[in-house]
């Protein structure tokens, strides 16, 4: 327990120390709030769904989480070289406490990115329920951020170098974001991106977030819950598979 | 002498390419033992080996005198490592990096804050303590590194090309250090590096490895005399042949290109 506390205070800290991360990482949410949101905001009005900001910040919220943490599952490709990681696996510790020590330190620095781009869409006009609503989402935030942390750390183990990096930036991680209905209600899309958005995780994730934020939920809220916190354990499972496997 | 380290016919490969191929060495306590080879000559693969991070194809490593491959961790508590690439955060203050690796490996708060103080004043970084590792220089991030595999009290430290890219003066000084604490808290060192001027001064036995083999080993005396060079550096360039050792980047060359853009 100790091990994965001091993992965890190591990557928290590393965070809120590289002030220039923290902002640069805010510039694209702010430009799809400002330029997606004021943008087709009148559109989407006209088009008779209400508030586009309104429902386009959770979806902005959750693309922060997510970039985060499959970046922060990544990076262990570098870490793992030319980094701390590579001291951790000659301690005498088991595999999977570093990996578990490591995704909730990642995760959690996901979850404050979050927080922080929660803060930008109020400045933008969003607007949410209640009280209520702040346990909620960040507990829709700690799942997607688990989720995806264990995704990256997942394929960062079976990796050998960067290379195959931009194949995954291109192909996995931003078909993600755009097919789960983050910019865009999934109610009266082609079956195509419907189905397409049914097998892909962030739609659950961008779901109940929005709903806990006081927007409609597409599906049920408990199948968002139940389908995030199956997925994550899947994930989790088979990134401390791969990462015992890593070999130098 | 007893044995700290015991290596019986050890081998690695890599599908079709044999990296270490059948070697056999002891490394008694308290020992300087270097590993002098060319590059690509099976150094860094052997260290790993010894030290948990791969496991043998075939053969057989004993650390203390117990099977690495059967006893992991409590191999792992036996020893210190200094990686060729640098292994520390960069973020943390050095305090912080020796703190973590005292919690890594379970050392007692109290011993741990003793201890660290005492390492990082024999490394001459007490002073810079509070200072982030990313503003240190090569030489400072070595001797933190060293100072750090020590706080542990293990009985080897496992040094890979450890000055590699370091001035002659910084050099100097970590080897110094090196043979200092190899008097005073009796610990082996097993090093390998390519500089033969360094295994000269500081190893009491070198293994001149090339091709995955053991091609001699012997204190430097003995080598000189068995190959009937003057210096090392002939006995060397006579056991290993003088043609350059070239070859293609694997995805670990590509990714030290790339921490060399991204880094100083």
């Amino acid at each position: 327990m100790d091990v994965i506390y001091v993992l965890w205070l190591r990557q928290v800290k590393r965070y809120l120390r590289s002030r220039a991360r923290i902002i640069g990482s805010l510039g694209q949410p702010l430009l799809f709030l400002i330029g997606l949101g004021f943008g087709l905001g009148p559109v989407f009005q006209k088009a008779g769904q209400g508030n586009y900001i309104q429902f386009l910040a959770p979806g902005v919220i959750a693309m922060t989480v997510l970039f985060t943490s499959v970046f922060s599952g990544i990076e262990l490709i570098w870490d793992r070289q030319f980094g701390f990681l590579k001291e951790t696996l000659v301690a005498p510790v088991s595999r999977l406490t570093i990996m578990i020590g490591r995704v909730l330190g990642g995760a959690t620095v996901a979850v404050g990115q979050g927080i922080i781009v929660v803060a930008i869409s109020l400045l933008a006009g969003f607007r949410f329920s209640g009280l209520t609503a702040v346990p909620m989402a960040l507990f829709f935030m700690a799942l997607i951020a688990l989720l995806f942390t264990a995704l990256g750390t997942a394929i960062a183990s079976a990796m050998s170098d960067f290379q195959g990096f931009q194949l995954i930036m291109n192909f996995l991680v931003m078909p993600t974001f755009f097919l789960s209905g983050a910019l865009f209600p999934l109610g009266d899309v082609p079956w195509v991106l419907k189905a397409l958005a049914r097998i892909n995780p962030l739609s659950y994730g961008v779901d109940g977030l929005r709903g806990a934020l006081g927007g409609t939920a597409y599906f049920a809220m408990t199948t968002d819950i139940a389908v995030l916190v199956t997925v994550t354990a899947g994930l989790l499972l088979l990134g401390g598979y791969l990462f015992s496997k890593i070999e130098l | 002498m007893p044995s700290m380290i015991r290596v019986q016919n050890l081998v690695k490969t890599y599908g079709k390419f044999t990296a270490v191929a059948d070697i056999s060495f002891a490394v008694g306590a308290g020992e300087i033992f270097a590993f002098l080879g060319p590059n690509g000559a099976g150094k860094t693969t052997t260290i790993k080996v010894l030290t948990t991070l791969l496991k043998p194809t075939s053969g057989k490593v004993e650390i203390d005198g117990l099977d690495a491959t059967l006893h992991q961790n409590e191999v792992r508590k036996r020893f210190g490592i200094v990686f060729q690439d640098p292994s520390l955060d960069d973020e943390l203050t050095a305090y912080e990096n020796m703190d973590i690796h005292g919690a890594l490996y379970r050392v007692p708060r109290q011993t741990r804050a003793t201890r660290i103080e005492q390492l990082l004043k024999l490394f001459e970084l007490w002073d810079r303590r509070n200072d982030r590792a990313k503003f240190f220089s090569g030489g400072m991030r070595r001797r933190l590194e060293i100072a750090r595999g020590l706080l542990h009290t293990p009985k080897i430290l496992f040094l890979d090309e450890p000055t590699l890219g370091l001035d002659p003066q910084t050099r100097n000084q970590l080897w110094t250090h090196v043979r200092q604490l190899n008097a005073d808290e009796r610990v082996t060192v097993f090093l390998t590096t390519h500089y033969m001027e360094e295994a000269e001064r500081v190893a009491g036995r070198i293994a001149i490895i090339d091709h995955g083999r053991i091609v001699a080993q012997g204190s430097p005396e003995e080598l000189k005399r068995q190959t009937g060079a003057a210096t090392l550096e002939e006995a060397f360039l006579g056991l290993t042949g003088s043609s350059i050792r070239e070859e293609d980047a694997n995805p670990l060359d590509r990714m030290r290109n790339m921490a060399r853009l991204w880094r100083r």
